[in-house]
């Protein structure tokens, strides 16, 4: 008994001995002095340097969190208890969020940096007069491929069916992006909530299955970068990361069309911070801190004064700053609703089972 | 001792635990089966447990078994004897130790490893080329999904074997020598019959959690292996039908529940 108790004792005091250690760790680096800024981003989608800078700059100290679905994101923010000043949705979720009422709407006096933005990436559809969003990159939907394996130049969709790529492709693992590749071959648009289209889509894309190695997350980058397959299905962003660690590798978006996407900035109604999620979004629009966290990200800016800070090879390549006829072709994700959304993943969840 | 007040203090002792219980096993349960009686829409209907019963959600729900099924298998057989083997070393806690380190190690991060070592550039494809096999597919295929999960769960399945056989009497062993029994018979009729319960709790350990395996189906099985796991995680992130992804949580609990119903049944292991 006298051992047990003296064992107790020890361990309450080793218990309360970390939290102090804990507490005292926080102070020190401010997470506890209030002036926080708690952002929510995608997974590795900015220069850990600028996020230094900006505390430096503005004396907030922030605390940084990552995603890797709009739909976590959403869920997360949906369900409460969490405190994200700034959050980083695409086009389609801001739509939802703002239908929702999760959005603290923008003071643009408080954003003077937002001249510098291409107008034509102003105004969208998914939030009229930027009311809710800053845009922080844009990018496209296409297929990465290696030229040692293949011949094929997927100028068309219909290449990924080539018998040439048995077991040989590598998707993406998600609903609309797989659906809408099925879609956007048959003709018909990414947005399309006609069943008997969308029952022709899923008939096609039956027969993409045995081409399908993979249908696979982040790790995508990985696996097509180690050549593990010919060709993979990716975003624009994603594929100049792989192009960065694999040189060999091209991108390219096919001609029937495809989905051109925006990631915007948002401040959440769970923000405690909203001024300092202003100066966030201004400091991140600035054309020099633009410019670096672009070269670091590698996806597209919409940022004309940082665009034209960038060295030549990246400002003027055509794959990821498509011509203006390309991207007349492209389409911008609508919010279908959740009853879409159910019948989508229920598509392709069939499409998995298919392959399985 | 006055009995009443010694009642009391135990009465009171219990509840805590009655409290752990109710907020922290039948609350959950309950909430996962009151949300399985609504759709997306949020209307009361049993729709979601007439979706289950779709061609899709059957073979799921039985691949997801016969999945389980063979990891369970697997890692007994290989458990068992691992066991057995590990009583008769010398240094013991240091080999249970070796087999109990892995585990402390994150999951994904285990996970992580062998699609470098599954790859087609990876080590084992090298050594496969180099002795004249030729480069093999290994990565996103079920026979890895099957692999890497046996890995994962075979610690799981050595300690209550370990434990059981450790608690043998060996006089009972000797006993059966004695009287004329072969090895094999002393291990079919003594060794065994007395160590089920460890089998059983070992593969009750792995075959629950490999029911409702998720994160490895997508990464080492390229999602060409779809589980009942795979399944509810979707709903609750993707779709966020969480009726549909409560009613499949539904099934898992019901047939968790069979199965510990089945294997718990008699408690005496040993026949006369």
């Amino acid at each position: 008994m006298k051992s047990m108790t003296r064992t107790l004792i020890l361990i309450l005091a080793v218990a309360f001995a970390l939290i102090l250690t804990a507490n005292r760790l926080n102070s020190s680096q401010g997470y506890s002095s209030g002036n926080t800024l708690t952002i929510y981003n995608w997974g590795d989608y900015i220069d850990p340097e600028l996020l230094t800078r900006f505390q430096e700059e503005t004396g907030i100290t922030v605390i940084y969190q990552t995603f890797d679905s709009n739909e976590a994101m959403l869920t997360k923010i949906e369900q409460g208890g969490t405190t994200f000043d700034i959050a980083v949705p695409s086009d389609y979720a801001i739509e939802k969020m703002r239908e929702e009422k999760l959005l603290i709407p923008l003071d643009h006096d408080k954003i003077p940096n937002m001249k510098y933005i291409d107008p034509k990436f102003l105004d969208l559809s998914f939030d009229p007069d930027n009311q809710y969003s800053m845009p922080y990159f844009w990018g496209t939907l296409g297929v990465v491929y290696n030229p040692n394996l293949t011949d094929l130049k997927f100028e068309s969709w219909e290449d990924l069916w080539d018998p040439s790529l048995a077991n040989n492709v590598l998707l993406t693992d998600g609903a609309r992006e797989v659906i809408g590749t099925g879609l956007v071959s048959q003709g018909y648009s990414l947005n399309d909530i006609n069943e008997q289209h969308l029952q022709q889509a899923l008939d096609h894309l039956m027969q993409l299955s045995p081409n399908v190695k993979a249908i696979v997350g982040d790790e995508i980058k990985l696996l097509l970068a180690n050549g593990e397959a010919a060709a993979g299905l990716v975003f624009s962003g994603d594929a100049s990361e792989i192009m960065s660690e694999n040189e060999e590798l091209d991108y390219v978006v096919p001609e029937e069309g495809s989905n051109l996407y925006f990631d915007n900035m948002v401040i959440p109604k769970t923000a405690q911070n909203v001024d300092g999620a202003m100066k966030f979004i201004n400091f991140m629009l600035d054309p020099e801190v633009n410019a670096q966290n672009t070269e670091y990200v590698g996806y597209s800016t919409p940022n004309d004064a940082a665009l034209a800070l960038l060295p030549e090879d990246i400002s003027s390549d055509e794959r990821f700053y498509p011509p203006d006829e390309l991207t007349e072709r492209l389409e911008v994700y609508e919010n279908l609703g959740k009853k879409m959304l159910v019948r989508y993943n229920e598509l392709f969840l069939q499409f998995k089972m298919n392959g399985s | 001792m006055n009995g009443k007040s010694s009642l009391n203090t135990r009465t009171l002792a219990y509840i805590p635990y009655y409290l752990w219980v109710v907020l922290f096993v039948i609350a959950p349960v309950v909430l996962v089966v009151y949300y399985s009686l609504f759709d997306i829409e949020g209307n009361f209907t049993f729709s979601n447990y007439a979706e289950f019963f779709t061609p899709v959600y059957l073979k799921m729900t039985l691949s997801s078994f016969w999945y389980a099924f063979l990891i369970t298998l697997f890692s007994l057989l290989i458990a068992y004897p691992a066991a057995f083997l590990l009583t008769r070393t010398k240094h013991k806690q240091l080999w249970l130790l070796l087999i109990i380190l892995p585990t402390w190690m994150n999951l994904l991060l285990k996970t992580y490893a062998f699609i470098g070592i599954l790859g087609a550039e990876g080590p084992i494809n090298t050594l496969f080329s180099a002795i004249g096999i030729g480069e093999q597919q290994l990565l996103f295929t079920s026979g890895s999904f099957v692999f890497v999960s046996i890995y994962i769960f075979v610690p799981f399945m050595i300690m209550p074997i370990y434990n059981a056989i450790e608690e043998l009497n060996v006089s009972l062993t000797d006993a059966a020598r004695d009287l004329g029994a072969s090895s094999w018979t002393t291990f079919r009729r003594v060794i065994f019959p007395l160590t089920l319960s460890g089998v059983k709790a070992g593969c009750i350990s792995v075959f629950i959690p490999a029911l409702s395996l998720f994160m490895i189906t997508r990464l080492i099985a390229g999602n060409k292996v779809i589980t009942l796991g795979t399944a509810i995680e979707q709903h609750f992130l993707v779709t966020q039908d969480w009726g549909m992804g409560s009613t499949v949580a539904v099934f898992l609990i019901i047939a968790m529940a069979v199965i510990m119903f089945v294997t718990g049944g008699s408690k005496k292991g040993v026949r006369r």
